[in-house]
């Protein structure tokens, strides 16, 4: 693999930009693999990059049955943050960003971090209760963030309306290292590595099947033909549970649409990302322009990619009364993406009753920011067969034990 | 949008009048039963791509709890039960069947 380097653009400048080799190698199956990844989004990526890089193990496939990306990496609304409330989450959230501050130089591609600050809305009472106690948790924690009050909301925010009649702005939990990224390039840089490792990323097929023998994985069916493993991870997100019925067991997840929309471009007009959860809109701005906004999971099961019509009413009108002046605005494009949500609203990071089996799921509304430490902690479980301090709370028993990683920001709000 | 026949009131309803109660025929265990047994009773789900058994309540309308058999890839309807039943009439069963040939049954 060629580095990207500003001496490369100039190099290719001068071969007419005919020299650039393809990011990745698409190649056909071989018969068997030290490990497979189902799921070709940032997180089975991530750990295939992991893998590779922290634990040395390289005869990996990631088997994909549409295009690298296109899952909900390639349609979420790239919030990323840390200020989680409960210990396991602010670890793996701020293991996650802290790689994001480095992903660009350590994968050679531009992922566009921009840590332009996150502030979160307080519009009750309630609301403001509970940001300041995650601000204490965090402090204990370790984890940058600090609760500000409505004049410096102004500040930072100019277009918000913080007097509203129903829901005034009381102040907003703020973290000033959260922000955006480019979720493409996200999965592409990944990729692009991978690739470089000599690992295989086969799009195009599909996982039909998990055979096993004697209480362990020793392949996959897919459209491509059987595939040989020593270790499988699934790590497909919304279809977590249809990979689970292949390997006999059930999951605490029901998958359901969340949608997403943007509006057309206009001039920069918000540098940071606001997320209003009591009125339920988040927004921020795309480097193009773009408004780029969240809206509601619809609360039922559906494997289609869209969501509910009534959400995008809904989401304008919060937004509208929080941001006036977008009223206005055409909204160009609008989908959905299948998200895969828990009994706990925590994600699984897991073993399985299945031998030589880990999953990595249950992100659901808020994995993009993820991406980096759940592939980190993944990796370790897939390497070890034993989960490391990150991915250890995070196990599938934990709803037997009733060890719940209760994430009440992330009940039914996208985060 | 999603429009469900309300089988107590025979209003057809659209999704606003209604709110979801996820996965329907649950075996429910209490006091007494196994941790695995109440672990899944409470948590593990079907999540099926394909037909699906729900429960539905009509809240803008009777209020009341209702079935409904649809198909989560499709967004089809084939057909809504009181909750009274505990199980899938066999009407329903049968258009099931007729339009989801592969389809294993109610597992
Ligand atoms: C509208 C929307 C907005 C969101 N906003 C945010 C946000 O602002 N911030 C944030 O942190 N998170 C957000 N999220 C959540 C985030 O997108 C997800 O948690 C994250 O992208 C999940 O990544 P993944 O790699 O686990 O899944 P995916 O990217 O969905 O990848 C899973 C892959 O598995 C493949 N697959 C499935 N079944 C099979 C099979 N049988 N065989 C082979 N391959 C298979 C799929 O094709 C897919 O490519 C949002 C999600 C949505 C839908
Ligand atoms: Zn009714």
């Amino acid at each position: 693999m060629k580095r990207y380097s500003v001496f490369a653009i100039a190099r290719e400048a001068l071969n007419y930009h005919m020299g650039w080799e393809k990011a990745w190698k698409s190649p056909e199956p071989k018969a068997e693999y030290d490990a497979i990844i189902v799921g070709a989004g940032g997180h089975g990526l991530a750990t295939a990059y992991y893998l590779g890089k922290n634990h040395g193990l390289r005869n990996v496939a990631i088997v994909e049955k549409g295009w690298l990306g296109g899952g909900n990496t390639g349609r979420n609304t790239t919030i990323i943050r840390s200020n989680y409330l409960q210990d396991p989450s602010a670890a793996i959230y701020d293991k996650a960003l802290q790689l994001y501050e480095n992903l660009s130089q350590d994968l050679n591609y531009n992922v566009m971090f921009s840590p332009r600050g996150l502030l979160m809305l307080a519009q009750t009472h309630h609301e403001v209760r509970g940001y300041m106690r995650t601000v204490h948790a965090n402090l204990l924690q370790g984890v940058q963030t600090e609760y500000i009050g409505p004049q410096r909301v102004k500040e930072l925010v100019p277009i918000l309306n913080i007097d509203g009649p129903r829901y005034p702005v009381l102040g907003a939990l703020y973290q000033p290292r959260g922000g955006t990224g480019r979720h493409d390039a996200v999965a592409w840089g990944y990729a692009r590595a991978c690739s470089a490792m000599g690992m295989d990323i086969i799009q195009q097929c599909e996982v039909k099947g998990i055979r096993s023998e004697g209480g362990k994985v020793v392949g996959i069916e897919t459209t491509k033909g059987y595939i040989g493993t020593k270790k499988l991870g699934m790590v497909v997100a919304g279809h977590s549970g249809q990979l689970a019925e292949m390997a006999g067991f059930r999951l605490p997840i029901e998958a359901v649409a969340l949608q997403a929309l943007v509006s057309e471009p206009i001039k920069p007009c918000m540098d940071v990302v606001v997320m209003a959860n009591t009125v339920h809109g988040y927004m921020s701005q795309s480097d193009k322009g773009e408004m780029v906004i969240g809206g509601g999971t619809d609360g039922f099961n559906n494997y289609t990619q869209r969501g509910s019509f009534q959400h995008i009413e809904e989401t304008l009108r919060a937004l509208i009364e929080t941001f006036p002046m977008i009223s206005r605005l055409k909204m160009l494009r609008q989908w959905g993406g299948i998200v895969d949500m828990t009994g706990d609203r925590s994600p699984l990071i897991s073993k399985t009753p299945l031998g030589n089996c880990f999953i990595n799921c249950g992100w659901g509304t808020g994995g993009f920011k993820a991406i980096p430490g759940s592939g980190w902690a993944m990796a370790e479980l897939m390497a070890k067969g034993e989960p490391g301090p990150l991915a250890e709370a995070f196990n599938m028993w934990r709803f037997k034990e009733g060890q719940f990683i209760d994430e009440s920001v992330a009940a039914g709000v996208a985060h | 949008m999603l429009i469900l026949e309300c089988p107590y009131c025979g209003v057809k309803a659209e999704e606003t009048e209604l709110a979801p109660g996820y996965e329907a025929h649950l075996k429910r265990y209490g006091p007494g039963s196994t941790d695995e047994e109440f672990e899944a009773y409470m948590f593990a789900r079907k999540n099926p791509k394909g037909v699906h058994f729900e429960r539905w309540r009509h809240a803008y309308g009777c209020g009341k709890w209702f079935l409904a058999a649809r198909c989560t890839a499709t967004l089809e309807v084939f057909g809504t039960y009181p909750a009274q039943l505990s199980a899938p009439p066999a009407e329903i069963i049968a258009k099931i069947k007729a339009k989801r040939p592969d389809w294993k049954g109610l597992k």
